[in-house]
């Protein structure tokens, strides 16, 4: 009876083995190991090599989780991964150099610099639509000399086990480990105090998270969502647009993604040709029952499948349906479905949509969009406009505030390394990808070298009105100042 | 592109109220912000002159000054802002934060923490010696009489050189601030008599009072304590675990100056450390084995003027940055932009999806030119 009870307490994992971890991976790192640059470039490698001898088994898991085609697993999860390991390990070297900073007349004589350094012991929590791309901020954590903890998402099982599997044993299990498990695994860790927590998710946990991390005052980079809006103006190639929308919506595991298109907003005379455009090119890429389509991912669960299932049927909604519609309960799918204005106070307008439904809003004149869009209240993570019109382009750049925006494709600017990566207002707060991964796991440590030259008798007290003269002179840096000042100094 | 982020709001601290009130000020305006600022109450005179001045001066439509204690700053809390930066103490730092948790709201927290000075240069020359004594009495009793963010906290000195630095601390203390209590010139008070009280009681404690080896004298009516020098205070005493934020200077001796990294490190990560040494590898390993927001080499206080270098915390001493360029960036949204052209289309990307498909895009990301060419001439299969 104690042994089975003992077996028990083992597998659950509370608070105190969250401490535990967290203190075995804090002893790892005050050793200094995670900080040499021969042990980042270890972990990178070794990450390559584990992604490149599992990819039959990663491509497997996805489909199990997600029915996730093996062309977006290859490509958006391994791929991109590999992509990142390959960047840091090339400029890692000089991404770990310090920064020299100017320095000026005030301080002068001196020399600055900006170090950077880890922030010690970091907790990666992930999402589940794209499991393996959980890795992508734990490159950038390795490669800015941190411990680590990834906490991947319990609703893609298979990955998340594969994943513990997997980096238990190609990488330092005493500096990075995962730590799987639900809602209880997840609070325990969060209680513990962690150097840095990057959350991918959405904007109900991101604020558990950061009132968890307000307790130890630790910084925090919250990655979440929002109802991406695509603007489509008539002035455009509508073939090539067309297939852009489809492959950022449906092509990234059927809309289930933070950058997806969300919603369209055309003007009134272009839609009926725009959504003629989406049913072609929707029949070529997925067939005339895209519900046999292997190049399709499902629903990730029935609650998900469930929450859409209601954001269609919802009375005034439903009759806007103009192509799709079609699900299976049993295999979790929804066909990509486009809605033609629906009603804007509709749930399937207000809430993020992350499935595969499309609704178009008109306007009259594309101007109005932009009202739209800031109207629609929070600040989404991507926006996309589809124009030739370059005012049109300025304006949208100028105006229109999200993550970041794209002209003419949709999500491609995840793959573009020297863009930062990350939200604002309700889409999140921080940044990564590529060195702004590096950046977020590191603290730039401000140094200033002075000398004993030269010491300026004038900040010391007796605190005179000429000493004052001639300090606030040299602070301002003007030299006419500082002659005066000077003179009056001798003069006085 | 960077935009501004929207609406701020700006907490500032007591002690050095026009600074750290209008340096942030600046940064959110620079970035494009529109701004409510929040000085604290325990500096009324300072506050009342914000209110009245300011609206004057600046758009009132755009950035306003509000004044009130605790409740105020709560009631503005519970609302939803596009960012907070707050300066103050690591206590109320997490209620901000929880506070903008609940908004998704983004905060830059300017905290404190024990900046420590270590101190090497003493038997260098006399000169760099005295060098040295003036800038840590600078350092300490010079900005707000201690009650500074970046103040010396305590020094960390090898035991064979304390008492020299006592003796050159005395007469630089006597030289800038004044022979004794009676005699304090050119030193600010203590703010108030609630700080007052709790400085005098890290002195109650009879092994910190024995230490003592300068000063220690107060007066409760003028709210002054006069620069305090303590020699080895107990280790585990309120003095030596709380940030003292006054005049009360604990020097701690060592048997090596190398000693000093793994007493910083047992402390919880400061603001600044202060580190007077020659020794280039003893400042590469400071460098690189402790962790503090700034590291300043030969002096203190400075680092506050270098407009080029970041000011902020890291761990308990906070986070975000400020300063130059710093305070337009913390103030603003980093928007990424990417302009697509209609050409060339890369058909490979949209299904149905094939595997000449996937390998061609393989080939493609790795830019693998020499692969593509094979894979399209048909020699190459996957």
């Amino acid at each position: 009876m104690l042994m089975e009870n003992k077996a028990e307490n083992k597998a659950v994992f509370d608070a105190e083995s969250a401490n535990e971890v967290v203190k075995e991976l804090r002893d790892s790192f005050v050793t200094g190991k995670t900080k040499s640059y021969r042990w980042r470039v270890t972990q990178l490698k070794a990450m390559l090599k584990m992604l490149d001898e599992n990819e039959p088994q990663i491509v497997a898991a996805l489909r199990d989780d997600l029915s996730k085609p093996e062309f977006e697993s290859s490509l958006y999860e391994i791929q991109i991964v590999n992509n990142l390991c390959r960047l840091a390990l090339k400029e890692m070297n000089h991404w770990m150099m310090p920064e020299k900073a100017k320095t000026s007349l005030t301080t002068f004589p001196s020399s600055a610099e900006i170090v950077s350094e880890p922030l010690g012991v970091v907790l990666v929590i992930s999402a589940w639509n794209y499991p393996f791309l959980s890795l992508d901020p734990v490159v950038g954590a390795i490669s800015a000399g941190n411990a680590i903890v990834l906490k991947p998402s319990e609703m893609a099982p298979a990955s998340s086990s594969l994943l513990a599997k997997l980096v238990a044993d190609y990488l330092d299990s005493s500096c990075i480990k995962v730590v799987e498990g639900a809602v209880p695994e997840t609070s325990a860790l969060l209680e513990q105090k962690w150097d840095k927590i990057l959350y991918t998710g959405n904007g109900r946990v991101a604020r558990i998270v950061m009132a968890a991390a307000a307790k130890h005052l630790t910084p925090v980079v919250l990655e979440l969502g929002g109802k991406s809006p695509v603007i489509v103006v008539s002035d455009i190639n509508l073939k090539v647009a067309t297939r852009r929308i489809i492959a950022g919506k449906w092509g990234c595991n059927n809309g289930q993604a933070c950058v997806s298109p969300d919603y369209i907003i055309t003007t009134k005379d272009y839609a009926t040709k725009l959504v003629d455009s989406f049913k072609c090119e929707l029949e070529r890429f997925y067939g005339k029952d895209p519900l046999e389509s292997k190049d399709l991912s499902r629903i990730v669960n029935s609650d998900h499948f469930d929450r859409l299932s209601k954001l269609i049927d919802e009375e005034k909604v439903s009759s806007k349906i103009v192509h799709g519609g079609q699900r299976n309960e049993k295999n979790l799918q929804i066909a990509p479905t486009i809605l033609l204005d629906v009603p804007v106070n509709s749930l399937i307008m207000k809430e993020e949509i992350f499935g595969p439904l499309l609704p178009i809003i008109t306007v009259d004149k594309v101007e109005q969009s932009f009202d739209l869009i800031h109207s629609s209240g929070g600040k989404p993570l991507a926006a996309y406009l589809f124009t030739n019109n370059k005012k049109l382009k300025r304006k949208f750049v100028e105006t229109v505030s999200a993550g970041g925006l794209v002209v003419n494709d949709t999500a491609v600017h995840l793959a573009i390394h020297s863009l930062p990566f990350g939200g604002v207002g309700e889409s999140g707060m921080g940044s990564y990808h590529g060195k702004f991964s590096f950046d977020a796991f590191s603290h730039k440590k401000a140094v200033l070298y002075r000398g004993f030259a030269g010491d300026a008798f004038l900040r010391y007290p007796p605190y005179t009105p000429g000493k004052l003269t001639l300090l606030q002179a040299l602070l301002s840096g003007s030299i006419v100042g500082i002659i005066r000042a000077l003179l009056g100094w001798f003069w006085a | 592109m960077p935009q501004p982020l929207g609406v701020v709001l700006i907490f500032s601290s007591w002690n050095f109220p026009f600074t750290l009130a209008l340096d942030p000020l600046i940064g959110a305006i620079s970035a494009g912000n529109t701004v409510l600022l929040k000085p604290s109450d325990l500096a009324p005179a300072c506050i009342s002159f914000l209110v009245e001045t300011i609206p004057k001066y600046l758009d009132n439509k755009a950035i306003k000054v509000v004044a009130g204690g605790a409740d105020i700053g709560e009631r503005l809390l519970q609302l939803k802002w596009d960012k907070i930066f707050y300066t103050g103490s690591p206590r109320v730092g997490r209620l901000v934060m929880a506070a903008a948790a609940k908004h998704l709201t983004p905060v830059t927290l300017e905290l404190g923490g024990k900046c420590p000075a270590i101190v090497d240069t003493l038997s260098t020359t006399p000169s760099k010696a005295k060098v040295t004594a003036k800038r840590i009495v600078g350092g300490k009793w010079g900005p707000c009489n201690g009650q500074a963010c970046i103040a010396i906290d305590y020094l960390l000195v090898e035991e064979k050189l304390a008492s020299a630095l006592i003796e050159l601390l005395k007469k630089t203390i006597k030289r800038f601030y004044g022979e004794n209590i009676k005699s304090l010139k050119s030193i600010s008070r203590i703010v108030n008599e609630h700080q007052f009280q709790r400085l005098v009681n890290l002195l109650k404690d009879p092994n910190v009072a024995d230490s003592i080896v300068y000063g220690g004298s107060v007066d409760e009516e003028k709210l002054v304590i006069e620069p305090t020098i303590l020699l080895d205070p107990p280790l585990d005493s309120e003095i030596m675990s709380e940030e003292i934020f006054g005049p009360l200077l604990p020097i701690i001796t060592l048997k090596n100056i190398e000693e000093s990294i793994n007493f910083i490190n047992s402390k919880s990560n400061p603001l600044v450390i202060y580190a007077f040494t020659e020794d280039e590898t003893f400042k590469k390993r400071i460098l690189s084995e402790t962790s503090s927001g700034t590291v300043t080499f030969n002096d203190s206080m400075v680092q506050f003027l270098c407009d080029s270098l970041p000011f902020g915390g890291v761990g308990q001493s906070g986070f975000g940055r400020y300063h130059g360029k710093y305070s337009f960036d913390t103030f603003s949204h980093e928007k990424s932009i990417l302009h697509r052209g209609f050409y060339p289309e890369i058909e490979p990307r949209y299904p149905p999806w094939t595997d000449f498909k996937l390998l061609f895009i393989k080939l493609a990301y790795e830019f693998d030119y020499f692969g593509l060419i094979l894979l399209l001439l048909w020699f190459k299969r996957s």
